[in-house]
């Protein structure tokens, strides 16, 4: 199914998907969903071996790269400075003199991801931006408190100005098989949400199975999941490779059942240059190149940007760059 | 483009890889080279181009060898042979483990001249090929150091003359050279003529690693120059990788001289997906599968089998996929799919699809190819028959034909439904379902949720016409080595002539033949008489012909399920015909006195019992193996019968030569086509009885009594027969050697020799291994 495109009057190159609405409860298709580690492991395995880019390829892969940066804090110590600052990097993430060798117009990152307490200072902060401000929801980060609340606490969210939320999804749902129950929070959550947009974080790390990992994502771009997401960045194991690609073959047949595309978000342990490229060619390959843009696909990264601007200096001036030189979030 | 433009297409552009150090080597030598024989190098001679399929520019030029050179290397590697073969194991050990490290060391120029010489990703040579090469001398450095402790009963065969092919050109050496000259072999080997250049290489590697002068010889050039090694009398093994075609000429041309021969050659290997799998981990193994290497992989998985319930959606993603295979250079990074080796091999793929595509519906990548250089898209052709031409012939390019089933039974039947037997994929998440058909399969290597997984460590190889013979694993040391044992010229053993005055009973005794568990008349209604050494008739025995070889054949093909009984029972019956034929031993004792002239029946009736328990014994008890493949799963190099089995029984010894061969035979699950001893069949023939009472189902063993010279090229020629073993005391290894080209089944002759069959020689696990076909399942696993 060919979508239309429509280009909007921000300054970036956005596309214009229609929401993901969901569908019922498919429990033949829920179930269909297999999912073979070693041979997910070897494919995840030897993408970055099978796909690279060089010079200003790589350049412009990872100007890409910040374009789909949530530029995230998610600390308890965070306060309202904090966060101004981060989302001034966020609006001015590449050092402009770099820009200006690259020969590329201002870019600012995908969005910028806070709690909920921080989301005035964040919207303030951005006013005039385009960035939108995303906020973790739902009991971040476990999901555990109590239901009513985490309902409420998406309106507070949505009321102060979040245009993206990232819910959390109840692991136990996961792992003693109630797909009935995952579908009905993870509607309610998104009803919840109104015009805003719902990320479901499936904590992937604590599902125990890739099989767990490609049901959970189906049931969730079932009940209306505009972006499905590895993890809070606080359980154990985050965005992994074979993770990622069990969670975009999914969206790829959620497409292909349905036309409509969901986006994806990795969040946490993407630190490097090399790994974002990686995953953008994962992304490609996958997914296609419909996929590559921050409507529909996002790293959830705090470190990362940093060592992108390194590698984009290190393009410009033929020389590795040092981290002091670059203005920090 | 500039950054701006890339940023708004996403493009992955190109990221080549350097040839500058694999041109500076070709530069230094001037892009000419000679012969690699005992341990120097000759001058460039009359030479050939050998080219760049990616670009059609020349590389260098290549020596032809001519016979004078290919006899210089046999005599360089003779000379070197007992010397290196006399070194400890320990010695061997240092040697390939220098040729592993060097290869790692240089591994990059070996990956680049190698995707230069052959057209190949850089990605495969420099991840696939070239690590594996390391991993072989390593694996086989450890055989060496192991031999003089483990591999005590078994020695060097002594030269041997290996001809590799085009597709995997070091890694087809490796697999030749380290095996053989870890046992204490030295090597006269070929390369093909389009891919030369990685094995002259390693040629100079050799020298740094101290490989002494001769035990590791390279002639370059072309056909003929393998016909002149397959036909040196010098060489006592003829190793091969290649098409079928040739393999079968090489049988031809070596039979009866007494070399020994191992041949990997062609498939059409199954690939099936049951409705249960992952069916985007399928699709992307079918990527490993027949686009690995451009499709120019024996084993590549070429012909897909999809279950029905999935089949629209399992093709419409598999085009999808087809659609991200990028096609072009092969130094690029980026690349899924290089360059055809040669101009003529693309054209044999191009015009094969031209003319038998049509038989189903063709779909290609729409991959833009380069303007110059061997290319072909990647290709699917569904809706193929299992009769269409392309789902029986190997195409050796990016050609996948497929077709849908609707069972698991059905799953097999189409899978073995092709002469060839090289390998197969199976795609399921159902442990039940894919560890009962794995065994299933007419296969050497089966793959389980993966595919093409190779290692050193586990045995490949194939069985039907895809040859006979594993590389890796101990069962791959068997190829270089033979069991250390005594044996003596074949002497004639002729019966006893018809007397002059005949004392005959009164009461007529004729054997008759023994097929499909029931007494037969031959065919022919002729039988002949068989006469004491005191000139006493002692009966009749039949003389069978074709026809009775054709009905025997029919029984032991339809005696399949005994192929399936479990090593206990097959044990019990072994134990009860040993039971059985002792309750009757001394009529068997005084029965092979009368046909001997001797006196040792009893004894050789005891040995016989004896004999018997040993297989009823081993029948429990040969093992299979798990190999410690590096990865997370399990490589199982499974013992599996070889299928029917023609055995022309040694003629001194009318009952135990028989049970000789029988015993190990059908303990390991075969069935047989038994030729009882010429001069003396009324044992073997006797014998039927205790067959009978012992509860040995009809149709495992057959019995055919008459002349072995007669009845060898049937038996040999029986394209249903999977193996043919002559014993004979009639001259015949030749003639079986050569009839067995049909099918390339496998023969075990005696070579006009004979072994001491009441001693340990006569049995063991020679017998056993020539009694079993290893087949190797890989199985990942992992949730």
């Amino acid at each position: 199914m060919q979508l239309d495109k429509a280009t909007t009057t921000s300054h970036l190159p956005e596309v214009v998907e229609p929401r993901n609405p969901g569908l019922d409860l498919d429990m033949n298709w829920v179930r269909s969903a297999q999912a073979n580690t070693s041979a997910i492991e070897r494919r995840a395995g030897t993408i970055g071996t099978r796909r690279t880019v060089k010079k200003e390829y790589q350049a412009a892969w990872l100007l890409k790269a910040i374009t789909m940066i949530d530029l995230t804090t998610l600390s308890g110590d965070d306060t309202e400075n904090r966060v101004r600052r981060l989302c001034a990097k966020a609006a001015h993430p590449v050092r402009h003199d770099l820009l200006e060798a690259l020969g590329v117009d201002a870019i600012t990152t995908g969005a910028v991801c806070v709690y909920h307490d921080m989301i005035a200072a964040a919207v303030d902060a951005l006013d005039g931006t385009g960035i939108p401000v995303a906020a973790v929801s739902t009991g971040f980060p476990g999901g555990l408190s109590p239901y009513h609340l985490r309902v409420a606490e998406i309106g507070e969210s949505v009321k102060a100005g979040a245009r993206e939320v990232d819910i959390v999804i109840s692991r136990r749902h996961v792992l003693t098989g109630n797909w009935q129950a995952l579908y009905d929070e993870m509607r309610e959550f998104r009803e919840a949400c109104g015009e805003a947009h719902v990320k479901a974080i499936l904590a992937t790390g604590e599902l125990g199975t890739l099989r767990n990992v490609a049901r959970a994502s189906v049931v969730c771009m079932m009940a209306g999941a505009d972006f499905i997401k590895t993890s809070t960045g606080k359980e154990s194991v985050n965005a992994t490779l074979p993770v990622s690609l069990v969670m975009m073959r999914a969206i790829r047949d959620y497409h292909a059942r349905t036309g409509f595309r969901v986006g994806y978000k990795p969040a946490g342990g993407i630190s490097k240059a090399k790994d974002a490229l990686t995953y953008l060619a994962l992304v490609k390959e996958e997914l296609g190149d419909d996929w590559l843009s921050p409507h529909l696909f996002r790293f959830g990264a705090s470190s990362l940007l940093g060592d992108i601007e390194r590698q984009l200096e290190h393009h410009v001036t033929g020389h590795y760059s040092a981290g002091y030189r670059h203005g920090m979030g | 483009m500039t950054i701006k433009e890339i940023f708004e297409t996403m493009d992955y552009g190109t990221a080549p890889e350097s040839a500058k150090e694999a041109e500076a080597w070709l530069d230094r030598h001037d892009r000419a080279f000679g012969l690699f024989i005992g341990g120097s190098w000759t001058k460039p001679n009359e030479t050939f181009a050998t080219k760049n399929p990616a670009t059609g520019e020349e590389l260098a030029q290549v020596t032809q060898a001519g016979g004078d050179d290919v006899d210089a290397a046999v005599r360089a590697a003779r000379k070197a042979q007992p010397g290196w073969a006399k070194l400890s194991g320990h010695a061997r050990a240092r040697v390939l483990y220098a040729i592993a490290r060097l290869i790692q060391k240089h591994s990059r120029l070996f990956s680049v001249l190698e995707t230069m010489d052959n057209g190949k990703p850089i990605r495969e040579s420099r991840d696939i090929d070239i690590p594996l090469v390391a991993r072989h001398f390593y694996y086989h450095a450890g055989m060496a150091q192991l031999q003089d402790r483990e591999l005590a009963d078994r020695e060097a065969l002594g030269v041997a003359g290996q001809i590799i092919p085009w597709n995997f050109p070091l890694l087809m050496l490796a697999w030749k050279v380290a095996p053989a000259i870890a046992m204490g072999n030295t090597v006269v080997l070929k390369p093909a003529e389009y891919t030369s250049l990685t094995a002259l290489l390693f040629a100079e590697i050799c020298d740094e690693a101290g490989v002494p002068p001769g035990v590791v010889n390279i002639v370059t050039g072309d056909g003929e120059v393998g016909s002149a090694i397959t036909a040196h009398e010098g060489i006592d093994k003829i190793a091969f990788t290649g098409s079928t075609e040739v393999g079968r000429i090489i049988r031809k041309a070596t039979a009866g001289t007494g070399k020994s021969l191992t041949l990997e050659l062609g498939g059409k290997s199954p690939y099936i997906v049951f409705d249960d799998a992952d069916i985007d981990s399928a699709i992307e193994g079918l990527v490993d599968a027949i686009w690995f290497n451009q499709g120019q992989v024996c084993c590549a998985g070429s012909r897909l089998l999809v279950h029905e319930p999935i089949a629209d959606v399992f093709y419409d993603k598999l085009k999808a996929r087809m659609d991200k295979l990028r096609v072009g250079d092969p130094l690029d990074k980026s690349i899924d799919v290089g360059a055809l080796v040669d101009p003529v091999q693309l054209d044999t793929v191009s015009s094969m699809v031209a003319s038998g595509g049509g038989e189903g519906e063709v779909y290609q990548s729409p991959a833009k190819l380069p303007n110059a250089g061997c290319y072909y898209p990647p290709t699917l052709i569904t809706g193929m028959h299992p009769a269409a031409r392309l789902m029986q012939e190997e195409i050796f390019g990016p050609v996948l034909v497929s077709t849908t089933f609707r069972t698991p039974d059905e799953a097999v039947a189409l899978a073995n439904d092709t002469r060839y037997g090289l390998a197969a994929t199976l795609w399921s998440e159902n442990l039940n379902l894919a560890l009962d058909v794995a065994p299933k399969l007419a296969a050497g290597v089966v793959w389980v949720n993966g595919t093409n997984m190779f290692d050193a460590a586990a045995g490949f190889g194939g069985v039907r016409e895809s040859g006979f013979g594993r590389e890796g694993g101990w069962e791959g040391l068997l190829a270089y080595t033979k069991p250390k044992v005594k044996e003596t010229a074949l002497k004639p053993t002729a019966a006893h002539p018809t007397p002059n005055n005949a004392k005959v009973d009164a009461l007529d005794r004729t054997a008759k033949l023994y097929v499909g568990g029931k007494q037969a008349r031959p065919d022919g209604g002729y039988s002949a008489p068989v006469w004491s050494k005191a000139g006493k008739l002692l009966g009749h025995a039949s003389l069978a012909n074709r026809k009775d070889v054709r009905n025997a054949v029919e029984a032991a093909a339809g005696a399949a399920s005994w192929s399936k009984t479990t090593g206990h029972l097959r044990a019990q019956i072994l134990y009860y015909l040993g039971e059985n034929l002792s309750a009757r031993s001394d009529e068997f004792a005084s029965r092979i006195n009368d046909l001997t002239g001797g006196r040792s029946g009893a004894k050789e009736v005891d040995l016989s019992i004896d004999r018997l328990f040993t297989y009823a014994a081993w029948a429990d008890k040969y093992d299979s193996a798990a190999k410690p493949v590096p990865m997370r799963g399990v490589a199982l190099a499974m013992n599996e019968p070889v299928g029917v089995i023609g055995a022309f029984c040694p003629d001194e010894h009318p009952l135990l030569g028989f049970i000789s061969l029988v015993a190990p035979a059908i303990a390991m699950g075969n069935r047989v086509v038994a030729v009882a001893s010429e001069p003396y069949p009324l044992a073997a023939t006797d014998f039927y009885q205790v067959l009978e009472t012992s509860d040995v189902p009809g149709g495992v063993v057959n019995i055919l009594t008459g002349s072995h010279t007669e009845l060898a090229p049937t038996l040999a020629g029986h394209l249903n027969v999977d193996a043919v073993w002559a014993h004979s005391g009639a001259d015949i290894s030749s003639l079986v050697e050569y009839e067995s080209a049909g099918n390339l089944k496998r023969t075990w002759v005696n070579n006009a020799k004979t072994l001491d069959w009441t001693g340990p020689d006569g049995e063991g696990r020679e017998f056993l291994a020539q009694s079993t076909e290893v087949k190797t399942v890989w199985v990942p696993y992992g949730e």
